[in-house]
């Protein structure tokens, strides 16, 4: 499963490392759903530390799209949902 | 559906319909190229505005520090002049600019942050481009326009997605920067001519009040020193701060 950090990169992470990644996925979702900015916080940290400590960082002559994305590692919540509302940003 | 999922799905839907204008996929490659050179070209800008930014925060917290540092020269001064009350007041002056001096640290600290992701971001594109250059070459080579479909168009998202994550490190720096050079343009304000040298201006009523401490010692000592010489009267005491009285007893020769 490739996995891409904004602003960082991307990551290979192992079929037999996902179900712990899944874990912390999963407490993002609650911090996100439920608004809970410390919660988010943590969540992120342990989630994107996890991805860079079991995922091996794609080659830069590889152009692969990516199964997961993460926001940037100092995101905020805030941020995180506004990026989850729409299209915003444009690029262009 | 997670939150990394959506995330993944957007960042794609974000970038992928500026390739759907070409025909032929391995058009989409060109394209493509051309769109990540532009977009390191955008990059590269940011972190001109980023370092800019970050200047422009040095050169006030100078100011600031030179400001902090005169008071601090001051109020030594006016010790060394037994003027407590002075000295009290030039550091209570003093004490009233550390808390912008912090907050422009903070700035400085964000600023550098922001420049070091930018500088990554534009190594990693930079990256990108030159093995492009050649891979899509390859690419057109070798696959059938059929071929091309999937293996071209899997190459084409994963371009796609880098520049959207590009784009958003550039749309984050600037909004950051932007909120920080309104800051900056008042502190600007507030250096020059408003607020802060509501703080730092009547230093030069402290200095005044020190030249003035000066100068009557000066004019004492050279007033003692002339009567010393005429010998009218003992040599005044050096160094007093008020005036020497008329008739009243001289300090020992020194």
């Amino acid at each position: 499963m490739i996995v891409r950090i904004l602003g960082d990169a991307q990551y290979d992470v192992a079929e037999a490392d996902r179900p712990a990644l899944h874990q912390l996925e999963e407490a993002l979702d609650v911090a996100v759903e439920g608004d809970d900015e410390a919660a988010f916080a943590s969540a992120l940290a342990a989630t994107i530390a996890e991805v860079r400590r079991v995922g091996t960082p794609l080659a830069a002559d590889t152009f692969t799209a990516s199964d997961r994305v993460l926001p940037f590692d100092d995101a905020t919540l805030a941020e995180t949902k506004e990026l989850l509302a729409g299209p915003g940003g444009d690029e262009r | 559906m997670g939150v990394m999922k959506r995330m993944s799905g957007i960042l794609q839907a974000k970038t992928n319909k500026l390739l759907d204008k070409a025909e032929d996929p391995r058009e989409s490659l060109d394209l493509s190229y051309q769109k990540l050179l532009e977009n390191l070209q955008k990059v590269r800008r940011s972190v001109a505005d980023v370092t800019t930014a970050k200047k422009r925060i040095e050169l006030q917290a100078t100011q600031l520090q030179g400001q902090a540092d005169k008071l601090q020269q001051q109020a030594k001064d006016a010790l060394a002049q037994n003027r407590e009350d002075l000295a009290r007041e030039a550091l209570a002056r003093r004490a009233a600019l550390a808390p912008q001096l912090a907050e422009l640290q903070t700035q400085h600290q964000q600023v550098a942050d922001q420049e070091q992701k930018l500088i990554a971001t534009a190594q990693n594109l930079q990256t990108q481009v030159d093995a492009f250059r050649t891979k899509k070459e390859t690419m057109k080579a070798t696959y059938t326009a059929a071929e091309a479909q999937t293996k071209i168009g899997e190459a084409v998202s994963g371009i796609s997605e880098s520049m959207g994550d590009a784009g958003m490190s550039v749309q984050r720096a600037q909004d950051k920067i932007d909120a920080m050079q309104a800051r900056a343009g008042a502190m600007d304000e507030l250096l020059a001519s408003g607020a802060l040298t509501d703080l730092t201006n009547p230093v030069d009523d402290i200095q005044a009040q020190l030249d003035q401490v000066s100068s009557t010692n000066a004019v004492d000592n050279e007033l003692a020193a002339l009567k010393a010489e005429l010998g009218t009267a003992p040599p005044a005491q050096l160094g007093a701060a008020e005036p020497p009285a008329p008739a009243g007893p001289a300090g020992a020769p020194s």
